[in-house]
């Protein structure tokens, strides 16, 4: 008896430790990029602030524009600005300004200016998709857009809390709210579009294509020497249409191939990424961390089993003995 | 086996008016809450998603609440039945904590109207930690009611009902140990994802380990602080003598816990941020101080001796594991600069409103049904 009791907590031991998951601090294997993944290349250099993008994004998603007060529509008449602060549950993309001193020269970090747009980054190991309990957040096997469908969402938010770019957003002041972000406009894809901000994106600061091709495209920028003159595709990699431009100082990296495990939106930049509002960020997901700490915990579900089955031995004695008492 | 009673006495009190009235505010809040959306009633925001009823009534709220989990391991695992006496009102705070944290959630959620989603095959997605804990929720839920049906059957039912009942109670016990070692272990591992997000004081692969075995000390804490409220509010006899011999078990876990936690941060060279003299140090220093102070009563044998010192040891227990989980959830997450979050007024008065149903549950089961054990006069 006492030697049964004696194994019987070693088991139960291993179970408790195995079950709350101690035995790693390792992440999973990173994930790879989906066979014929479209992106997007932002290229802040050619970027020249008209926001096109941002309108002709709520038009294709047929979104309203962010009035703040009653005052700016009264008369029928309303500010002809129409994009939120900043990325919001009714602003999908939105294009932001740094500037520093004088901010007298484009893309220039001191006394400087440069724009940068952001979106969704459409990670190649999104922490949402990972984290979503009802699989409402997705990731298409095929184009790798990461998509929503707002069957299948409760509204916990923890989408909100795991994405390190804070993109996906929740419609607060809604009685009936949804989880509002970019998906690439995959409606546009399906009838053979790409886009809306690439589309009309005036100087091909927003090129779409497949990622692998935009990376190709990124690296043949960087590599270009500063002043010369280089033939930007515009809209899309496939468009054929080229705009000629001198090439400026590209800072030799490029935003998104590493962060995060990787994404789909790449970014080009002259100016620091981190004076742009780019966080540093690990090379590995979030996600791949807790994953495995998750399946290794889980794993065929016995730790939990085996634990339940000492429970059920060490329960069934004592409510016995209680009852013989 | 111990015999338990109900303890009669009115019900209608003065306190127990005034939790109806703020259980009645919260009413009508909620109210404006499904009517026009949760940003007409809370401060929550797309960088601050999660806020005081999150962090309060579903993590803190189920943590005190693990005092039926920590109880049911020691006297039904550990084989412990000299604690019996203590195990029926524990097991019903427990039952009553994750009940109301159930219902926040549901008041929680934006789309409430399809939260049962979360059960169907369809949409199951096991890399989501939120997934598990959801359903070991629910269903341990299930389970502590089930738990408790031999309260009910010795008020109402015949007892050839009962024996049947605790024949088969011993599964229901082993699933209440299990699914709260799963779940609440989770709730810590639901933070890793955050990443960045959280600081290092809090963010490591061993959120999972710190948070349940603070969920037991947290458990343990209440049961301590729960025994000795019964005790003065109803004019019973103190039950030291028990609690004084579980608080060696006690300090066994609460060691463990220091060994995890901080043994993390000194590996990690994370601990140099407590003297920062940020916010987030400070919150360090204090939720530190917590762990310590029933660290020191619970080793000393005269103090734990002591009712009074052994009382303040589970006061701050409970404490010191509900200031780690909102510095986990609330103080240490950032998501960057420009945002800001602090509960809204009807935020607070909805919380409030949630404690005073519980405590007006909890007054009516002691004082209609057999939960206490019947006092011994020796």
């Amino acid at each position: 008896m006492n030697i049964d009791r004696k194994q019987f907590f070693k088991v139960l031991a291993a179970g408790t430790v195995a079950t709350s998951g101690v035995s790693t601090l390792f992440a999973r294997e990173r994930k790879l990029l989906p066979k014929n993944a479209v992106g997007i290349l932002y290229d802040a250099t050619l970027c020249i602030g008209c926001k096109s993008c941002e309108v002709e994004c709520k038009k294709v998603n047929g979104m309203s524009g962010v009035f703040d007060t009653k005052l700016e529509q009264s008369h029928n008449v309303s500010g002809i600005w129409d994009g939120g602060n900043d990325l919001d549950s009714k602003t999908l993309n939105k294009i932001k300004m740094y500037r520093n001193g004088t901010s007298s020269t484009k893309d220039k970090e001191t006394n400087g200016y440069a724009f940068i747009k952001r979106a969704c980054m459409h990670c190649i190991d999104p922490n949402c998709v990972s984290a979503c309990p009802v699989t409402a957040l997705t990731k298409d096997p095929i184009t790798g857009i990461v998509q929503y469908d707002k069957g299948a969402c409760i509204g916990c938010r923890y989408c909100q809390v795991a994405c390190p770019f804070n993109i996906p957003k929740f419609e607060f002041d809604k009685a009936l709210p949804e989880i509002v972000k970019c998906e690439m406009c995959k409606h546009q894809l399906d009838k053979g579009g790409i886009p809306g901000c690439c589309d009309v994106c005036p100087t091909g600061a927003s090129l779409f294509g497949p990622v692998e091709k935009l990376m190709k495209e990124a690296r043949r920028r960087i590599k270009a020497q500063p002043g010369t003159k280089y033939r930007y595709p515009v809209s899309s990699l496939e468009s054929g249409e080229t705009q000629t431009h001198t090439v400026q100082k590209y800072i030799s990296y490029i935003y998104g191939e590493k962060e995060t495990g990787g994404t789909q939106y790449l970014i080009l930049s002259a100016v620091p990424y981190e004076k742009l509002g780019l966080l540093k960020l690990p090379e590995k997901s979030a996600a791949s961390t807790s994953e495995k700490i998750q399946h290794t915990a889980y794993k065929g579900m016995i730790a939990p089993v085996v634990l339940l089955g000492g429970l059920l031995y060490a329960a069934h004695r004592s409510t016995k003995q209680d009852s013989t008492e | 086996m111990s015999n338990y009673k109900p303890i009669g006495g009115k019900l209608l009190t003065k306190p127990f008016i005034v939790m109806m009235a703020l259980a009645g505010i919260a009413g009508i809040l909620l109210l404006q809450r499904f009517l026009f959306g949760l940003g007409a009633v809370t401060n929550l925001s797309d960088g601050y998603p999660w806020g005081l009823w999150i962090v309060y009534d579903v993590l803190t709220g189920t943590t005190i609440a693990c005092g039926g989990y920590a109880m049911a391991l020691l006297v039904y695992v550990l084989n412990k039945g000299k604690y019996h006496p203590l195990v029926r009102a524990a097991l019903m705070t427990s039952m009553f904590g994750y009940t109301l944290a159930g219902i926040s959630i549901f008041i929680d959620v934006g789309r409430y109207w399809q939260i049962y989603n979360i059960l169907l095959p369809k949409y199951v997605n096991l890399n989501s930690i939120m997934f598990e804990v959801a359903f070991c929720v629910t269903t341990y839920i299930l389970v502590l009611w089930m738990e408790f049906t031999p309260v009910f059957l010795e008020k109402w039912a015949t007892p050839k009902a009962k024996a049947k009942m605790e024949k088969i109670i011993f599964i229901f016990i082993a699933f209440g140990v299990l699914l709260p070692t799963m779940h609440q272990s989770s709730l810590g591992t639901l933070m890793v994802i955050a990443g960045d997000k959280l600081a290092a004081l809090w963010q490591t692969g061993w959120l999972p380990i710190t948070f349940l075995l603070s969920a037991l000390v947290i458990g343990f804490g209440m049961v301590i602080f729960e025994s000795y409220y019964s005790s003065v509010a109803f004019k019973r006899p103190l039950e030291t003598h028990l609690l004084s011999k579980m608080s060696k078990f006690i300090g066994g876990v609460l060691v463990l816990y220091i060994i995890f936690r901080y043994g993390d941060l000194i590996w990690r060279g994370a601990l140099k941020d407590a003297f920062a003299g940020d916010v987030n140090g400070w919150m360090f220093i204090i939720e530190t101080i917590l762990f310590i102070i029933p660290l020191i009563i619970l080793f000393k044998e005269k103090l734990r001796n002591n009712a009074q010192y052994l009382f303040w040891a589970g006061v701050s227990m409970v404490l010191a594991g509900a200031i780690l989980r909102f510095n986990t959830y609330l103080v240490g997450f950032s998501p960057g600069p420009g945002w800001h979050y602090f509960p809204s007024v009807s935020e607070i008065l909805i919380t409030l409103g949630i404690i005073s149903a519980e405590i007006m549950a909890y007054l009516v089961f002691v004082k209609k049904l057999p939960v206490l054990p019947v006092i011994e006069h020796n």
